[in-house]
């Protein structure tokens, strides 16, 4: 009994600790982004589009996130705990960040076209 | 004016015996029916079938003198006369026994020119051609269908021409009176009401009982349907008159009364008047603009319009309506304005509203003006209102409504205007100009930074398909002819559009099913002027009718297919996951029912059984652009091309 009592107290801040992941999971954020289909408005990409805001890089913290997802501003619906925890939220938080950022048209001979026109 | 022949001469030829002969054959074929005994199964693997003994004994038995029954004047012949005169270059049809005559007298007596029929595979198909065609052409294309079965086919299409104000003349076959009705096919392919299917939204319909009757109702029709507002018109042509022969007490008499076209309803002049005191006193004005421009020169006046006033212009994209890369476009604000003008805009509440969205309950529209904000309308959306389909949308609480042709306003509204600016407001407007202009260029830079993101990333975003699309266009004549609204805008946002045949909207009633025929219409109209026509096609909207295909390589109508093959029909894909949010379920399984998936369609080998030049899928970005160039070579030589595009949702 004291062997187990003794394994759940050092386990505790482990427990913990992935329960508050401030770092989240890529992989785990990649395969809920699509999952969840958050894809469908805001892109494989998270490149953003008609339906939904450019994601990719978002300059939103975990804290941002959360409280936007929760409590949608616009034509997204809100996505509540019983949908999606907030350690998910991290993780997909953590694979946004992950995308590479866009290159300047002016490096995009199409768009550079476009811009010198 | 056509006239009868002098020397036709009606070689209708009753000879006797005819009764018994037809009932000899009926009897002959029924009577084998009943004899024939069952085939073994060997035998039925014979390539070429052999006649029945029936039929056999029919073909090789001297005849009992027979009635043989023909014409060289049947009433079908004169309604080709009487449509020649229309100025119609095209039938869109799908052939159906119930305008056999009048098919035949097409072809053979009026030599299948003006108008050359066109083989469609679907009714659906027929109209949407009409729809998209119009649109590049200004005037309309005649469909042929059944009065039944053709018509229900037909019908959504009709709907969507309606809801988008676009004349179709559409012909339908019918037998009215049940004694001439000779088979079960005949009976349950005839009705008592033809129109009445489709009333709701035609502008106008007759169904003639005679030739005279025919010949008027045919110019009203034409007519009808080109006056603003426009829409489809149907007109029945009685199969009894089209078969039977002219009589010969009408041969003399008959004529075709001369079209007279009806001026489009312009706005009166004091209205006008005050609706330029609006527009030239306010601070912040700005234009929505909808279905405004029918013709080049819409486009023409609304750009002298906004430039003598610097007032920017918010384009519905519903019609080619105003340069996509002019100072003007797109660069005004609703917070900011103080007068909003709405020209032919069908959901001008939409516009200045802002709607609940479906992932919210209830209608909590919010003013998206400031609550001082003017508001003017000038619409033919007044003139043309029913109850029962309700396009006409919210009401709206408008300053000003006048119930005119916006185009043909716009005229005396650009003279009414120039007389009441002063040198004070003509400072104002070019303290303005500036302004926008910087508006402009800060959104155009927005667009391309907002198009880079996902550049490389497969599927293929829906900027980077329209930037490749631009790159290999942008030196050619060329006309896109899809819609916008699938792909975030993409084209016209990166492209530069300046011509009124570069841009024809969308839908008008959302109706899906319209994207491939109405582009392949748009692509007829443009065949002649040797323009190189582009459409982006919505994988889900080809799936209703892909018979189009074979259309555009039979009849050899250039075009440029490009798939946006998104696998699904995402919008509903995205309003089920809107619905599982609320419902707070599985949001995963959204595209059950939705998805057009396992297996992925071959868009490029569906192509190529049709007889269509393909290449695809591709799916890799780097992929597109020498596939593009290869397609639009193809399509340059006079044919029909299509590249399947593996791309993002939206």
């Amino acid at each position: 009994m004291k062997k187990l009592l003794l394994t759940v107290i050092v386990m505790l801040p482990v427990i913990v600790a992935a329960q508050t992941n401030t770092a989240g999971n890529e992989t785990n954020g990649k395969r809920l982004f699509m999952e969840k289909n958050c894809y469908y408005c805001h892109g494989t990409a998270g490149q953003g589009g008609r339906d939904g805001a450019r994601l990719a890089a978002t300059v939103l913290n975990a804290d941002g996130l959360i409280r936007y997802v929760r409590k949608p501003a616009g034509a997204m619906p809100a996505y509540t705990e019983k949908l999606i925890s907030d350690q998910e939220l991290r993780d997909v938080l953590a694979y946004l960040k992950s995308l590479p950022a866009a290159k300047a048209p002016k490096d995009i001979p199409l768009l550079n076209q476009i811009l010198e026109k | 004016m056509a006239k009868s022949k002098k020397n036709s001469v009606n070689r209708r030829g009753f000879l006797k015996g005819a009764a018994v002969g037809a009932a000899a054959i009926v009897a002959g074929q029924n009577a084998d029916a009943q004899v024939a005994p069952a085939q073994p199964a060997a035998q039925t693997r014979a390539t070429t079938a052999l006649p029945s003994a029936g039929l056999a004994r029919v073909e090789t038995t001297a005849p009992p003198r027979a009635d043989v029954y023909t014409t060289d004047r049947p009433g079908s012949d004169f309604m080709v006369d009487v449509i020649k005169t229309l100025g119609i270059e095209y039938i869109a049809a799908n052939p159906g026994s119930a305008f056999r005559a009048l098919h035949e007298s097409f072809i053979n007596y009026g030599g299948n020119k003006a108008p050359e029929l066109l083989t469609c595979l679907h009714e659906e198909s027929s109209v949407a051609m009409g729809h998209g065609y119009a649109k590049i052409e200004g005037k309309p294309l005649m469909v042929m269908a059944h009065g039944t079965v053709g018509l229900q086919h037909a019908s959504m299409a009709i709907y969507n021409a309606y809801a988008d104000r676009v004349p179709v003349y559409i012909v339908l076959g019918n037998i009215l009176d049940g004694q001439w009705r000779r088979s079960d096919v005949e009976w349950t392919h005839a009705v008592q009401d033809c129109a009445s299917m489709v009333r709701d939204y035609t502008k106008w319909d007759d169904s003639p009982i005679s030739l005279t009757g025919f010949a008027e109702s045919a110019i009203r029709a034409y007519k009808i349907a080109m006056t603003p507002p426009m829409g489809p018109v149907v007109l029945i042509a009685d199969q009894v008159l089209q078969e039977e022969p002219v009589p010969d007490q009408d041969r003399g008499r008959l004529r075709v009364p001369k079209l007279s076209p009806t001026t489009p309803p312009a706005g009166d002049a004091a209205a006008v008047n005050e609706l330029a005191k609006l527009l030239v006193a306010a601070e912040n004005p700005l234009i929505v603009a909808g279905r405004l421009a029918r013709t080049p020169n819409g486009l023409k006046l609304l750009i002298e319009l906004a430039e003598l006033l610097q007032t920017p212009v918010l384009d519905r994209r519903q019609r080619m309506n105003f340069p996509t890369q002019h100072p003007l476009y797109g660069s005004g604000s609703l917070a900011e304005a103080d007068f909003v003008l709405g020209l032919e805009v069908p959901d001008f509440y939409q516009v200045i509203h802002a709607q609940t969205p479906v992932t919210k309950m209830g209608m909590e529209s919010r003013l998206l003006t400031k609550p001082t904000t003017k508001l003017a309308t000038l619409s033919t959306m007044d003139l043309l209102t029913k109850a029962n389909y309700q396009d006409f949308g919210r009401y709206n609480e408008v300053d000003l409504a006048i119930a005119a042709d916006a185009e043909a306003t716009l005229p005396s509204l650009i003279e009414a205007c120039k007389k009441l600016i002063t040198a004070d407001r003509r400072r104002a407007f070019e303290a303005r100009r500036a302004r926008y202009a910087e508006v402009a260029k800060q959104n155009q830079a927005r667009f391309l930074q907002d198009a880079a993101w996902g550049w490389d990333t497969s599927p293929i975003t829906t900027a980077r398909m329209s930037a490749e699309l631009w790159n290999q266009i942008k030196g050619e004549d060329w006309s896109l002819v899809s819609d916008v609204v699938f792909q975030s805008f993409w084209p016209t946002r990166l492209w530069n559009f300046t011509k009124h045949y570069q841009f024809i909207g969308g839908h008008g009633a959302y109706g899906v099913g319209y994207g491939a025929p109405a582009a392949l219409g748009a692509a007829l109209a443009n065949r002649k002027y040797g323009r190189l026509t582009v459409n982006i096609q919505s994988d889900g909207d080809l799936n209703y009718a892909p018979g189009v295909l074979w259309t555009a390589a039979h009849h050899k109508i250039p075009m440029l297919n490009v798939m946006h093959n998104n696998r699904s029909y995402h919008q509903e894909r995205m309003y089920v996951a809107d619905m599982a949010a609320r419902s707070q379920r599985d949001i995963s399984r959204a595209g059950i029912g939705n998805d057009i998936s396992d297996p992925n369609i071959d868009y490029a080998t569906l192509a190529k059984a049709y007889g269509m030049f393909s290449i695809g899928p591709i799916e890799n970005p780097a992929d597109l652009g020498p596939a593009l160039k290869r397609a639009i070579e193809v399509v340059k030589r006079g044919e029909p091309a299509l590249v399947d595009v593996v791309s993002q949702p939206r």
